[in-house]
């Protein structure tokens, strides 16, 4: 089964590029995407720009209602990246998602319904 | 592919069985060399795969069809959810071997699942309860339950839950130790006193299923507490209640109706668990279970020994309504002052009825009047009733 896991963190900054700190959790976040990898699990991934750089389009009646600056919903946790991987049933697909490094957040994992691409 | 489609009428696991050729291609060609016929080959591999995948889904979805056997055909209806897909489809726990029967248990405790649908998938499905029966129990209408059971089957099969024993077994095991708990006690401390004090159905139910957990998983040792647990208040049942649904206080109770056979054999089983060295919240809670169950007189109770264990149990569950628990029996033990000031210093409780209600009773004792009364007049302000009503009035006669 395929399942997609949305990270909602808080927007802090991380360390900066090039300091031992920014290497460390780079390292962390490698790690996990090489077990990701080797254990088949791999699908997509990505991590996303901040939330001051989101604009929101907002539908109604088939028609646009209104563009505007931000997320959806201005909440302290934001979507701050995503996996969609693959894995035999939810319990492993929690434990992967339990196993991502981060240390305070909430971690959505949904079961992809249809995906036209695959 | 589309061959192999053909051939087994399921597009994905078609699919499924190509990508597992392809990856045991690339796996054994560079080992084995290119066969000659590379297609062929493919085709081949991918037969047997699919056959392989096949009897796999297909023993998994029998497991499935176990637990959620009306599910399938409603899977994409929107307005799926009504009576019919809740019969009772055949479906008999007792012919399941003790494997699966644990297994099923695990899964309708699924933490994915909210409280609310493990109590009911797990009477539903694991104690074979209808769903009017179950909603009578909960005095929940008979199409929430129903509609509950169909959203939790739904999440089952959609999020892709499996049968499977977990990796954190006692996390997951403790989790239906909790709510077969919550059965025994919705049984037991019924919210509609009034009408049923005590509905011997829940709990004679989720004593059973409790004993079935302890042959399932014999090595947990807070499932033989709990089981212990359980049978120390079931012994005690007959004489909490009086004739008009009353509840009688612990010390105003006729001990000579409480079970004793059962009482013996709760003793046992609680000597069994702790042998096992691993001690728990409900092999604690038994423990004190069995202090009152075993105390001949109200005044032969150990309450020094019961107030350790209350501390403990603090430390354990973190509970406030614990710590609560612990300052009545420090008052039983050391005096009410003592207890009183261990019952002022909670925190988290000024909304619980009971806070105030055993501050006016240890104030009384106490000897402070006026706080004795000021505490009643603030717990009668709560949804209380019954004898738990009249004996506050009492107190606020008393001290008025």
């Amino acid at each position: 089964m395929e399942y997609m896991i949305l990270n909602h963190t808080a927007e802090t900054p991380g360390p900066d590029y090039g300091t031992p700190e920014f290497e460390a959790v780079m390292g962390r976040w490698m790690a996990y995407n090489q077990m990701l990898i080797d254990g088949g699990h791999w699908i997509a991934g990505a991590s996303l720009a901040p939330t001051d750089a989101a604009t929101t389009v907002q539908k109604s009646g088939g028609s646009v209602s209104g563009t505007t600056d931000g997320p959806f919903a201005e909440t302290k946790e934001q979507i701050g990246g995503f996996y969609l991987i693959d894995a035999p049933d939810l319990d492993k697909a929690l434990e992967l998602a339990a196993a991502m490094p981060i240390d305070d957040g909430a971690l959505e994992v949904r079961p992809v319904a249809f995906r036209p691409d695959a | 592919m589309s061959v192999i489609a053909t051939q087994f009428r399921d597009l994905d696991l078609a699919d499924e069985a190509v990508q597992e050729s392809l990856t045991d291609a690339a796996r054994s060609w560079p080992a084995a060399g290119v066969p000659d016929s590379p297609a062929a080959w493919l085709m081949t591999v991918a037969k047997r795969r699919a056959i392989d995948v096949y009897r796999r889904q297909k023993r998994e979805r029998a497991r499935l069809d176990a637990v959620a056997p009306d599910l399938d055909e409603a899977r994409y209806d929107s307005d799926a959810g009504g009576d019919h897909m809740i019969g009772d489809a055949g479906f008999d726990v007792e012919n399941l071997d003790g494997d699966e029967r644990l297994r099923l248990m695990l899964l309708c405790c699924h933490p994915a699942l909210d409280t609310d649908a493990q109590v009911a998938l797990t009477l539903r499905l694991v104690a074979g309860l209808t769903v009017s029966e179950i909603s009578r129990a909960f005095l929940v209408p008979e199409a929430t339950l129903a509609q509950r059971i169909v959203r939790a089957k739904r999440k089952i099969r959609t999020a892709g839950m499996a049968l499977t024993i977990p990796s954190a077994f006692d996390e997951r095991l403790d989790a239906v130790l909790a709510v077969l708990y919550l059965v025994f006690n919705e049984g037991y401390l019924a919210h509609d006193a009034e009408r049923e004090p005590i509905r011997h159905e829940l709990v004679d139910e989720a004593v059973r299923l409790t004993a079935v957990v302890t042959e399932l998983a014999p090595e947990s040792a807070e499932a033989i507490g709990l089981l212990a647990l359980e049978r120390f208040h079931r012994a005690r049942s007959a004489g909490r209640f009086d004739s008009v649904g009353d509840l009688i206080l612990l010390d105003d109770q006729d001990r000579t109706a409480w079970d004793i056979d059962e009482i013996g054999e709760a003793n046992r089983l609680l000597g069994a668990a702790l042998a096992n060295m691993r001690p728990g919240r409900f092999q604690l809670e038994a423990l004190i279970a069995a202090q009152h169950a075993n105390a001949r007189t109200a005044a032969d109770t150990d309450w020094p020994q019961i107030a350790r264990l209350y501390e403990q149990l603090a430390q354990v569950t973190g509970s406030a309504v614990v710590a609560l628990n612990h300052a009545v029996a420090v008052a039983e033990a050391d005096g009410p002052l003592v207890g009183l000031a261990l019952a002022d210093e909670l925190e988290g409780l000024d909304d619980y009825h009971l806070l105030w209600a055993v501050r006016a009773e240890l104030s009384r004792r106490a000897g402070k009047m006026s706080d004795a009364r000021r505490f009643a007049e603030r717990a009668l302000t709560y949804d209380v009733h019954g004898a738990e009503r009249r004996r506050l009035e009492r107190l606020l006669a008393a001290t008025g």
